[in-house]
């Protein structure tokens, strides 16, 4: 492919003759023939930058990736002798070799549960009444721009409220309900923001066909608006979720205890009605607090404690975010305008 | 048309605007517009883009109530009852649920065809199994679309051809038996056989049901219209029969559009 401009001025290609046969046709053949030139000199020269970036974004994906992976094996290897079935089953202990984490995975679950039937309904609402109900005025607008804040502000701020309202105000005590309420409340702004995000990649002729029809807005709502942001709903939500379940600090600021050696009570019973909720008055632990607590003692096998738990806390978290992205998979597979 | 024309005033009225102004804020898109709909019969309305075709279709059905700031002012008045569509009082869900709109881009839920047809009955609190799949199959064999899909009316809707899509919004539309029928340019995203379709359909449909067509192709307005409406910046110029229009418009300003000699 490669020739001289030279050539290319001098030989006017064979093809081309009849084309530009008329008076200043071969000018004109001439004139393209340098054009191309040109014109790849250019595209090579965008291509580079290109290549580049390609480059750079690579390192530094690689690099980010490098250093979850080095941590994670560290911490793997770190408490690998002791992920074990006891780990799971045996409450903490003042011997290392003997300590679990029966009553962190059993309180975070449990934490979790609190705080997903509380952040959901009410995110999701308020992110459906913003889009679809509000109307356009200054104090929709005041509300909007802080909910944006309100993600934005440092979880112990939210321990110092939930510390206030729901164990002081309230006298809700240091319980289960108390933290769920607290991640609740710390998470909402991120689920109202991705139910509203959901809702607004609907668009606009699929709305204005169901109001076409007659029908509500009610019904937009739950035959429409509902299913079709469903995904995006779930994913935004697990991701706050994976977010709560690593949070320390505003559960140690509401009072979480760093030792408990029982389950609280059952949320069934052998009884009719069969449901107790007892166990939401509860005194827990988490995960992240055990954690925490294991790494501040000096004996160094309670660190490998740690590890262990920490790389089962990751785990956790990668299973919630990948159920994320399973769940909006299997939805959006089923929707498309 | 070549039978002679009956005259204006001896047909019956299906809808009437009257000194009708829209406004999308301050932006006034519809100027004292005074247009009869004839029933049974298919109006076109023409003019070029930006004119206020689409805001006027949208009046009808009031679309417009779904977006804050807009306005109308003068009125629509529906027959036989006389009710005046853009009044306060009136609700504009009962007036939706009265008149039936085909949007320009084919807009099917992604859900199954049949609960696409069925969608329009079950806002209408229809849900006996087998009154829905009766009018659906009335509404699909309607809209020419029924040998098609009869096979696969769970199939999602997003899997048929835009045409079929096409036909299966106007199913959609037809199931609820509207008294008015809005098209707005519902052939621009189509191929010329799916096209030819929809017009073929559009003169079946006007023996039930009135129609209103938005459309930009002259063709098509000569074709499947029996009146057409030519407006310009938010103006009625003229209205008139199809074949008048078309062959000797009064005003020289729709001939210029007509001819292609538009500037
Ligand atoms: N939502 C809106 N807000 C403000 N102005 C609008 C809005 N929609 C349309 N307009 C304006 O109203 C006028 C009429 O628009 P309309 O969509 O009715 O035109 P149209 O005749 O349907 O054009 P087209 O043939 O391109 O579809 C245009 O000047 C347009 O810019
Ligand atoms: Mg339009």
């Amino acid at each position: 492919m490669k020739q001289s401009p030279r050539s290319l001025r001098s030989l006017p290609p064979r093809g081309h003759v009849s084309t530009f046969g008329r008076p200043g046709g071969t000018d004109m053949a001439r004139m393209a023939r340098k054009d191309i030139g040109e014109i790849r000199g250019i595209i090579a020269r965008a291509k580079r930058l290109d290549v580049i970036f390609g480059v750079a974004g690579l390192l530094a994906l690689g690099l980010g990736l490098l250093t979850f992976a080095t941590l994670f094996v560290d911490m793997a290897l770190d408490g690998y002798s002791r992920l074990t079935p006891d780990f799971f089953t045996e409450f903490p202990s003042r011997r290392a070799e003997r300590a679990g984490i029966l009553s962190a995975w059993v309180g975070t679950t449990l934490v979790m549960l609190v705080t997903a039937c509380v952040a959901v309904p009410l995110g999701v609402a308020a992110g459906i009444y913003l889009e679809e109900y509000a109307p356009r005025n200054w104090v929709t607008d005041i509300i909007e721009i802080n909910i944006a804040n309100l993600a934005g502000v440092p979880s112990i701020i939210y321990g110092l409220l939930a510390l206030g309202l729901f164990v002081y105000e309230f006298s809700l005590g240091q319980s289960i309900l108390t933290a769920g309420l607290t991640l609740a409340l710390l998470i909402l702004p991120v689920v109202i923001v991705a139910t509203r995000e959901a809702i607004r990649s609907i668009p606009s002729h699929i709305r204005e066909g169901a109001y076409a029809l007659g029908a509500t807005k009610w019904q937009v709502v739950q035959h429409h608006i509902l299913p079709y942001s469903m995904g995006g709903i779930m994913t935004g939500v697990i991701i706050g979720m994976a977010r709560a379940i690593g949070e320390t600090a505003p559960i140690i600021t509401i009072g979480a205890l760093t030792f408990i050696a029982f389950l609280p009570a059952s949320p069934v019973t052998g009884t009719f009605p069969f449901l107790s909720f007892e166990w939401l008055q509860s005194p827990f632990t988490v995960m992240p607090i055990q954690i925490f607590n294991w790494t501040s003692r000096p004996d160094p096998n309670f660190h490998a404690n740690a590890a262990a738990a920490g790389f089962v806390l990751v785990l956790m978290t990668l299973t919630m975010n990948g159920l994320a992205i399973w769940l909006r998979y299997r939805i959006r597979r089923n929707i498309k305008w | 048309m070549a039978e002679p024309k009956p005259d204006l005033d001896t047909l019956p009225l299906k809808a009437q605007a009257s000194a009708l102004d829209f406004y999308y804020g301050d932006f006034q898109a519809l100027k004292k517009i005074d247009m009869p709909i004839y029933e049974k019969r298919v109006t076109a309305l023409i003019g070029p883009s930006g004119c206020g075709k689409s805001t006027f279709l949208r009046c009808f059905n009031r679309m417009h109530d779904l977006y804050p700031g807009n306005r109308y002012v003068g009125e629509i008045s529906l027959h036989p009852d006389n009710v005046n569509l853009l009044d306060k009082s009136v609700d504009p869900i009962e007036v939706r649920m009265r008149l039936s709109m085909v949007f320009q881009k084919p807009n099917p839920f992604p859900k199954t065809i049949f609960e696409n047809v069925a969608y329009g009955l079950r806002v209408r609190g229809v849900n006996r199994r087998a009154i829905l799949e009766e009018k659906v199959e009335e509404a699909l064999r309607a809209a020419a679309l029924w040998n098609e899909v009869k096979d696969r009316l769970q199939d999602m809707a997003f899997n048929l051809s835009g045409g079929q899509q096409q036909r299966l919004c106007i199913a959609r539309a037809l199931a609820t038996e509207p008294e008015i029928l809005l098209f707005d340019e519902p052939t621009s995203a189509l191929d010329p056989i799916a096209t030819a379709s929809i017009e073929e359909l559009i003169t079946e449909l006007k023996q039930r049901v009135t129609i209103l067509i938005v459309t930009h192709n002259m063709q098509q307005a000569a074709r499947v219209s029996d009146f057409t409406a030519y407006m310009y910046i938010g103006e009625l110029v003229e209205f008139g029969w199809t074949d008048d229009i078309f062959i000797k418009p009064k005003n020289p300003q729709t001939e210029a559009y007509i001819t292609g000699r538009f500037g």
